[in-house]
């Protein structure tokens, strides 16, 4: 039977049902004996839960055996009533468990304490009376059982920290000896006494000394001691020296101590293990809302690990980003995050972080998009971003975070000069106080009162600001503090001029002294998609006052272009260049013109102000999202700019006066600098000068560190005279550039092109504009070159035109501004390329780079070749002019011209120059006259129109459109051929042409 | 500790321990997604994950991954240490462990675990005494067995 369970288990483990055995391993545990038995209970703990209703029948087992005289079998009810048991059982064992904390057997006591353990964690009060046993097996005399009892203890310490107070010299003492190396060295874990121990210890001193100083002060010389005492390199000390920081920052605070945290927290994030820096970064993250210049310190490689090729520490760095999030660097961290979205595939990490990308960036960026954008922007914008606050995320935790959020924000800017803020932005502010400042629940709705009044007293708040604010003070005016603001508020307002006001002043005074009409007209939490409000369009509940009105003599009310028609009948006059405008001063007169709507009306007539069913959800997830990329542009244009200057400068300043072997930094090491510039901005903004006396103390490990910290703070500090630095820095450049500019036209003369022009052609193509690439282009061939400057040139044959490229490298270190080249022809027109906005060819070139100018040539006059003659001169240095020709034969220029014979007949007659020679003929052909013309057409690009017989006719046209016809006719072994065009000379070129490519051929 | 698995390179689940409620449904599914996650990872990644809401710590040895689930608040550190000591323990049992022994044996190790953890604490953590228990238990045991050789049902 053993066996068979044995088998039943493995089947379970490798996923195949065998639930028909659940029954066969109780009643092994229940008959059988020593080893059996004991499958028995393994095989129940395996297969069962705590919920599963076959385990009541375990119970009467269970309780036999904890009766047993054997110990092994009282050790295995022990254990697995230790890992499942009924909770609605628990009574009918728990003496018998008890009875086993005096049990002789420490094993058997310590088993039982984990047991009850397990009770209090499912049942808590059930175990209530037995407290102060567990406070004798704290004071057990085998540390075993000790050890054990501490999980309970732990865990009631946790929920109630304040009951056990009195316990902390006891821990404390407990610690001392156990960290003392007074335990028998049965408890040595790689030579570390009962690490388990001391850490379950330092978790229990960090719950209470929370928050109490008198308590935190008996610890702090035992922790002082294990920070000493973990130095061995081993994880174990480790993770001690890990519990030890978290629990001295989480104490009452005491500068030693936390020095030393810090420096044990440095160790962790510098060092090259990977779970230590994991481990150091979460313990920053822990930290670093207490001390934010702890993370100044690190942020260098804060930054390396933001690359980190393991997503785990990746995302660990954001969260510790999350952490010291503040207004100016919200927007690198919230770029950060979403870079970290888009390659992150985990779901839950998903959510997780686009809950706090909402966060963070969501009302940080609408305050600044509120506190700029102003009065200024469209009124769908704060309409929109109150519906998205007050419909929410599908998350209800969420929702209430990003109210919580906004309250706060929204409290400390009142708090601060709400003088300056634009009206809308007030407006806003007033609807999110009044709907959700009761979720921070220490917020007194008074106090708020008393903020919004403030508003209320400005002379700038326009009314209807004001009738938002007073609208939020009546959903806010809870208790009797509030009340008498409102009141004393609303006794201001009712005497005044503006109705709507007046109105408002009335429904807050109303609602301020019934609070029950008050609940029923504004509810709280009103989800607006599930709430369906009853608004009367037809205005029935109007009928009764219309019929008295009617009743006593008044005129039926018409709609607006009824008594727009009237009126223009009765006055017979044209009104059609202001219709437009009539209506609506017409419809609000008839509004103005109706009695003052009730409380009940105007309410719900701001609800559905709120229900926005005509606006578009800019905010929408896909809109915003756009929105975000915008804003996200413009503050990485604004944020690191001013500060890269000087770290760079403090970057060169070091490497020239310090340490002049040192090699400057390198490229990406500058961008690292600057990304923690941009990320650390708020942080080192508020404690630069902390910092530099703290960068004193930190040993040699934190050079690296201090060296972009000092550069940080020096940013703060001379934010005046960065521009200066900048303007230097900026004036020093032409004439190094120069420098270098010189050596390298030096170098180039000493050998002319003397290496193979292969490579060079290879490289210099790659640069040819994309729509030429695809074509063939001629050999790249260099022009000349001047200073540091080297020109090249090509040509490329495109079926309507051909074009010449000319490169023009750069091989200085610095950038050459407007290049003058001219180019000139006899023969050609030369035509700056088109494509080019520009209509002159004056264009920088980049360092080491290569700037391309095309042109466009067509033939003026005909020759055999062509030349493009051109000057280019170097702007940098001596002025210095270089000519440089080009020269290309005319045939690039021709092209085939497709013809029917009857239209060849027609054009022949119609050209006037002509030409006759004789050329000779391929005559190892069997058909002579076909294979020459082929030769033609293969190397002139001419079209063959017919071959008839011993006569044949060919055309083509010069760029563009000039035509060319030539006849051929073999006569006593040569071919006599005939050219005639339009256009003078043609004929001639193309038949120097023609007697070339024979020749050659 | 919430639950504890043992599974080869290959992904086969060798040792499970549960220490939380949870059906045999979600046992699968979360067993299998972790073992998928934990098999990706690259060796000179770090021990810790953050998956789903768990904390998991894993560790390799051999072809054997041990890999615990944890709770927020508890130690990553100590917690590689736990796995380390089973090893141990294992190691010292079996006398140089192979994942063989803990396929053949796998009440054996299960035992262990037991006497070592229990209820997802450490219970024991002297390996002199964990041993010792568990000899105890089979020496007892294995000849009582012999002696009454009880048919069982």
């Amino acid at each position: 039977m053993k066996e068979l369970m044995v088998r039943a288990i493995y089947c379970e483990s490798l996923g195949y049902e065998a639930s028909f055995s659940y029954i066969h391993a109780i009643k092994l545990a229940q008959q059988g004996a020593g080893l059996e038995k004991r499958v028995g209970y393994l095989a129940v703990s395996l297969f069962l839960n705590e919920n599963h209703e076959l385990l009541l029948l375990l119970v009467n087992t269970v309780l036999k055996d904890l009766q047993s005289t054997n110990l092994i079998e009282v050790c295995m009810a022990l254990t697995v009533v230790s890992q499942m048991f009924p909770k609605d059982m628990i009574p009918a064992i728990l003496p018998l468990v008890e009875e086993k904390l005096n049990h002789p057997k420490e094993i058997i006591r310590r088993k039982a304490v984990l047991a009850l353990y397990k009770f209090y964690l499912i049942a808590p009060n059930q175990v209530q009376h037995i407290h102060n046993k567990f406070r004798k097996a704290l004071c057990d005399k085998d540390p075993g059982v000790m050890t054990a009892s501490l999980h309970i203890y732990l865990q009631m310490i946790q929920e109630n920290p304040e009951g056990y107070k009195d316990l902390t010299a006891s821990f404390v003492t407990i610690l001392k000896q156990v960290v003392g190396g007074k335990l028998p060295i049965d408890f040595n874990y790689h030579s570390v006494p009962a690490p388990w121990l001391q850490i379950q210890l330092l978790r229990i001193l960090s719950f209470l000394g929370k928050n109490d100083q008198s308590v935190s002060e008996l610890m702090y010389e035992v922790l002082d001691e294990s920070l000493q005492r973990a130095e061995m390199n081993h994880n174990i000390t480790y993770a001690i020296l890990y519990e030890c920081v978290r629990c001295i920052y989480t104490i009452h605070p005491k500068s030693e101590l936390l020095e030393k945290a810090a420096q044990c927290i440095g160790n962790f994030v510098l060092s090259p293990k990977i779970n230590l820096k994991y481990l150091g970064l979460k313990a920053l993250t822990y930290v670093v809302q207490q001390d934010p210049k702890l993370a100044l310190q690190h942020q260098m490689t804060i930054i390396e690990c933001l690359d980190h090729p393991d997503l785990i520490i990746k995302r660990e760095t954001l969260e510790l980003l999350f952490r010291i999030t503040n207004a100016q660097n919200v927007m690198v961290i919230v770029e950060k995050m979403l870079e970290f979205l888009r390659v992150s595939t985990d779901d839950y990490t998903t959510i997780d972080l686009v809950g706090k990308v909402a966060e963070l960036w969501f009302i940080e960026t609408m305050n600044t998009v509120f506190s700029v954008g102003g009065d200024m922007m469209q009124p769908d914008i704060p309409n929109s971003f109150l519906k998205l606050l007050s419909e929410g995320f599908d998350c209800v935790e969420d929702d209430r975070k990003l109210r919580l959020f906004a309250v706060d924000s929204y409290i400390s800017l009142l708090h601060g000069e709400p003088g300056k803020l634009p009206q809308r932005f007030l407006q806003v502010i007033s609807w999110v106080l009044g709907e959700y400042s009761h979720l921070r629940e220490e917020l007194e709705p008074a106090s708020v009162l008393r903020l919004l009044e403030k508003l209320l007293d400005m002379k700038q708040t326009s009314s209807e600001t004001k009738n938002w604010v007073l609208m939020a003070m009546t959903k806010l005016c809870v208790g009797g503090a509030s009340v008498s603001v409102a009141q004393q508020v609303s006794e201001t307002y009712i005497s005044s001029m503006d109705t709507v006001l007046r109105q408002r002043a009335q429904e807050l005074q109303h609602f301020g002294q019934d609070s029950e009409v008050r609940t029923r007209v504004l509810p709280r939490d009103t989800d607006l998609e599930n709430t369906i409000f009853d608004v009367d369009s037809s205005l029935s509940f109007l009928d009764g006052f219309v019929s008295e009105a009617l009743a006593a003599g008044a005129a039926p009310y018409k709609p607006p272009h009824q008594r727009q028609e009237e009126l223009a009948q009765a006055k017979a006059l044209s009104l059609e260049p202001y219709g437009l405008s009539l209506p609506i001063s017409m419809s609000s007169c008839s509004i103005a013109d109706r009695q003052s709507p009730t409380p009940l009306s105007m309410s719900s007539g701001l609800s559905t102000t709120l229900k926005l069913d005509g606006v578009k959800r800019v905010w929408g997830r896909e809109g915003y999202l756009v929105q975000r990329e915008s804003v996200e542009e413009t503050a990485q244009v604004e944020v690191p700019s001013p500060l890269r200057s000087p770290s760079q400068q403090a970057e060169a300043n070091g490497s020239h006066s310090q340490t002049p072997t040192q090699t400057p930094t390198p490229e990406p090491e500058q961008e690292k600098q600057q990304l923690a510039a941009s990320l650390f901005f708020g942080l080192s903004s508020q404690s630069s000068v902390c910092l530099m006396g703290k960068s004193g103390p930190t040993s040699h490990r934190f050079r690296r560190k201090a060296k972009g910290q000092g550069s940080i703070s020096g940013a703060t500090e001379q934010t005046s005279k960065t521009k200066l630095n900048d303007s230097d820095i900026k004036g020093s450049d032409p004439s190094l550039s120069e420098d270098s500019g010189l050596v390298a036209a030096d170098s180039e003369d000493m050998n002319p092109h003397e290496d193979p022009e292969r490579p060079k052609d290879l490289c210099l193509s790659s640069h040819l504009p994309a729509e030429l690439s695809g074509l063939c282009h001629s050999e790249i061939s260099p022009l000349c070159s001047i200073q540091s400057l080297d020109l090249s040139a090509c040509h490329v044959q495109k079926d309507d035109s051909l074009v010449l490229v000319i490169f023009i490298q750069n091989s200085s270190d610095s950038a050459i501004r407007q290049i003058p080249l001219d180019l000139d022809s006899d023969e050609l027109e030369v035509m700056y390329y088109v494509s080019r906005v520009s209509d002159s060819p004056v264009e920088d070139v980049r360092s080491h780079d290569v700037a391309v100018y095309q042109y466009s040539l067509t033939v003026k006059r005909p020759s055999v070749h062509v030349e493009v003659v051109g000057t280019v001169s170097c702007p940098v240095g001596t002025p210095q002019t270089v000519r440089f020709s080009y020269k290309l034969p005319l045939t690039t220029f021709i092209r085939p011209l497709t013809l029917s014979t009857e239209e060849y007949g027609t054009m022949w007659l119609a050209f006037s120059h002509d030409t006759k020679q004789n050329l000779t003929l391929i005559s190892d052909d069997p058909e002579p006259l076909t294979a020459t013309l082929s030769v033609l057409k293969r190397k002139l690009q001419l079209h063959v129109v017919e071959i008839i017989g011993m006569e044949g006719i060919l055309a083509c046209r010069l760029l563009r459109d000039r035509p060319c016809l030539m006849h051929c006719r073999v006569h006593a072994g040569a071919l006599a051929v005939w050219l005639r065009s339009p256009v003078p000379d043609l004929p001639d070129c193309l038949i120097y042409h023609c007697q070339r490519a024979l020749q050659e051929d | 500790m919430q639950f504890m698995l043992l599974f080869s390179r290959q992904g086969k689940l060798r040792l499970q321990k549960w220490y939380v409620p949870l059906s045999d449904k979600e046992k699968k599914k979360i067993t299998r997604e972790l073992v998928q996650t934990v098999l990706a990872r690259k060796p000179k990644m770090c021990s810790f994950l953050e998956w789903r809401d768990l904390k998991v710590v894993y560790k390799r040895y051999a072809s054997l991954y041990f890999c615990c689930a944890i709770e927020e608040q508890d130690n990553e550190l100590i917690t590689l240490e736990i796995i380390h000591r089973y090893v141990e323990l294992l190691d010292k049992y079996f006398g140089s462990v192979c994942e063989l022994d803990i396929i053949f044996n796998f009440e054996k190790a299960y035992f262990i675990l037991d006497e070592f953890l229990l209820g997802g604490e450490a219970q024991e953590t002297s390996k002199k005494n964990v041993l010792k228990a568990i000899e105890q238990a089979d020496l007892l045991q294995e000849p009582r067995h012999e002696y009454f050789n009880v048919p069982v049902y």
